[in-house]
């Protein structure tokens, strides 16, 4: 392998990339939450309680495969928050500012990691979705948008997680920024469709960002996307991810 | 000179931390800044390390501007600061292969430079460990280890030893003495007394932010009281006596002692029990005072580095 001297951010942030990915292979509950634990969700959601909602004709699996990849995407966030906020608060990012090292780099390992992590966790939902059945008649370009749409989710959630992170005081509080990420699938039409709801509920599981992602990536997978779902579901993703990456990178400069 | 500083000046809103701050330390030499919690003394290595900007004056750490030409600066200079800097999720090895990487130091070279600081940090055991498993001790030592990876020319030191056994304590000194003898630059700080004397070519006594003094650490005990022997007697009628035959000595009547001043040679110690048992006077109690950083501390800030340790 060549040297490459100067500071040099790609190298530098590929240099991050292995540290966050060996710290994800290294904690199992990390591991869990991002990739094993929706998974089990999703059994329960279909095998348990499936047969008792009415989602309007079709079978349950059809309806709840793309809330369960929303599912997906909120769990392993949590882990994302508490380590940022752990590079920033037990020392480690000190060395890493006496050091000719691009700053960037320490957020850049985290986005990347972050998202490949959750875009494996949310591969193995559809996956274990298709075994249970789930039979989406959606065409090659639909699903690549529905790739795209997802990716873009993840990219925009994670500078927002990393916002929390960083603008948290300790790991412990950063992580809690999870759990109202975590039940917001709940209050959207990820398990059952918003209008089944009951009053006040409804509306904030209709207006919410996620219902119109969950939408279009339904609308895709069922070949019949909306326009409608799909322009809202954009714009969630572009608002969340701009607010995230300014707050993030704001609070990135005063720490470092 | 590797570090050199002139009238630094920092100020938290209305809070003087730095007021006007001179430094020089010579290459290759142990400078240590001593100083009680709260001197200043991580302000000062923070502004030396680039990594705050002084208010007033001008530092040049390995002759360049810390203000004006930081990559420079960051590229000559190691830090180890109060606490451990090392990542918990990672082996000791990955941590030093980590700082390999961010060095750019190449696959060979890294690998190299990595073995042989766990060879010499005594971590070869222990390296393929999780750091979360270390001890306190070796997680100085591997922080050190991390810092030395990129071979500065430099090394600040803050408080290397704060919440170490004394083994260890000792271990870390070896290391420190080490570096020195290849030739690098310490800047130490340390609230420790004993620490800085056995360490540090030169002193500097850090206090409320302004310089109280500086020197070898014989200066400095020269610029105070010499040493003395003190005596403690029965009563009040011994002590009168005492004070009366050994000329120049200082009575304390409250605690029935007596000061005398005395080298602590044996020839005078002797010249003074002699003189006492001359005149049949009893001593209960007898001991030689040597002055150390403490009575350094004390005479100069006009407090016990003990009493602005505990506040």
């Amino acid at each position: 392998m060549s040297t490459i001297t100067s500071s040099s951010p790609v190298f530098d942030s590929v240099t991050m990339l292995r540290r966050n990915f060996k710290h994800t292979m290294r904690d199992p509950v990390v591991l869990f939450n991002a990739i094993l634990f929706p998974i089990v969700m999703m059994f329960m959601f279909v095998y348990v309680l499936g047969d008792g909602f009415n989602v309007g004709g079709g079978e349950y699996i059809d309806y709840a495969a793309p809330g369960m990849v929303m599912l997906a995407l909120c769990y392993g966030m949590g882990a994302t928050a508490t380590s940022v906020n752990s590079d920033m608060t037990k020392g480690i990012i000190n060395r890493f500012r006496v050091m000719n090292i691009s700053r960037g780099a320490v957020l850049t390992g985290h986005v990347v990691s972050t998202v490949l992590r959750t875009v494996i966790g949310m591969a193995a939902i559809v996956g274990v979705a298709f075994l249970m059945g789930f039979s989406p008649s959606a065409s090659f370009p639909q699903w690549l948008a529905v790739a795209g749409i997802l990716v873009l989710t993840v990219l925009s959630v994670t500078w927002l997680t990393i916002a929390f992170g960083l603008a948290a005081k300790t790991p412990e509080s950063a992580g809690f920024f999870a759990v109202p990420l975590i039940m917001l699938p709940f209050f959207s039409s990820a398990i059952i469709p918003a209008d089944k709801m009951g009053p006040g509920i409804r509306q904030f599981a209709e207006y919410q960002p996620f219902t119109p992602i969950i939408e279009t990536v339904r609308g895709l997978f069922n070949g019949t996307p909306s326009a409608g779902h799909m322009i809202a579901a954009l714009a969630w993703c572009v608002g969340i991810g701009l607010v995230g990456y300014v707050w993030a990178l704001t609070k990135f400069t005063k720490r470092v | 000179m590797a570090i050199e500083a002139s009238g630094l000046r920092k100020a938290y809103h209305d809070k003087v931390v730095l007021d006007g701050v001179d430094l020089s330390v010579r290459a290759g030499s142990v400078f240590s800044l001593l100083g009680p919690n709260g001197a200043g003394k991580t302000t000062t290595v923070n502004i030396l390390t680039t990594l705050l900007k002084a208010d007033g004056g001008t530092a040049r750490v390995a002759g360049f501007d810390v203000a004006t030409e930081t990559k420079a600066v960051r590229s000559a200079i190691g830090v180890t600061g109060q606490f451990a800097s090392v990542d918990d999720l990672l082996t000791g090895e990955e941590n030093l292969r980590l700082m390999a990487d961010l060095q750019h130091l190449g696959r060979k070279e890294g690998s190299r430079v990595v073995a042989g600081l766990l060879e010499r940090f005594d971590l070869v055991e222990a390296g393929a460990k999780m750091v979360s498993t270390y001890s306190g001790g070796m997680r100085r030592k591997l922080d050190l280890a991390m810092t030395l990876v990129g071979r500065p020319r430099i090394i600040f030191l803050d408080e290397p030893t704060t919440g170490l056994d004394p083994r260890s304590r000792r271990t870390m000194w070896t290391v420190v003495r080490e570096l020195v003898a290849d030739g690098m630059t310490i800047f130490l700080t340390t609230q420790y007394l004993d620490e800085a004397d056995q360490l540090a070519d030169r002193i500097a006594v850090l206090d409320q932010g302004k310089l109280v003094a500086e020197g070898t650490s014989d200066e400095l005990k020269r610029q105070i009281p010499g040493s003395h022997v003190r005596l403690r007697f029965g009563d009040a009628a011994q002590l009168d006596a005492a004070a009366r035959v050994l000329t120049g000595s200082t009575p304390d009547p409250e605690s029935l002692a007596l000061r005398v001043p005395s080298d602590g040679g044996v020839k005078s110690v002797r010249f003074v029990l002699d003189r006492l048992d001359e005149y049949a006077i009893d001593v209960e109690e007898f001991s030689v005072h040597m002055p150390d950083l403490d009575d350094v501390f004390l005479s100069l800030t006009g407090r016990s580095s003990a009493e602005v340790l505990v506040k």
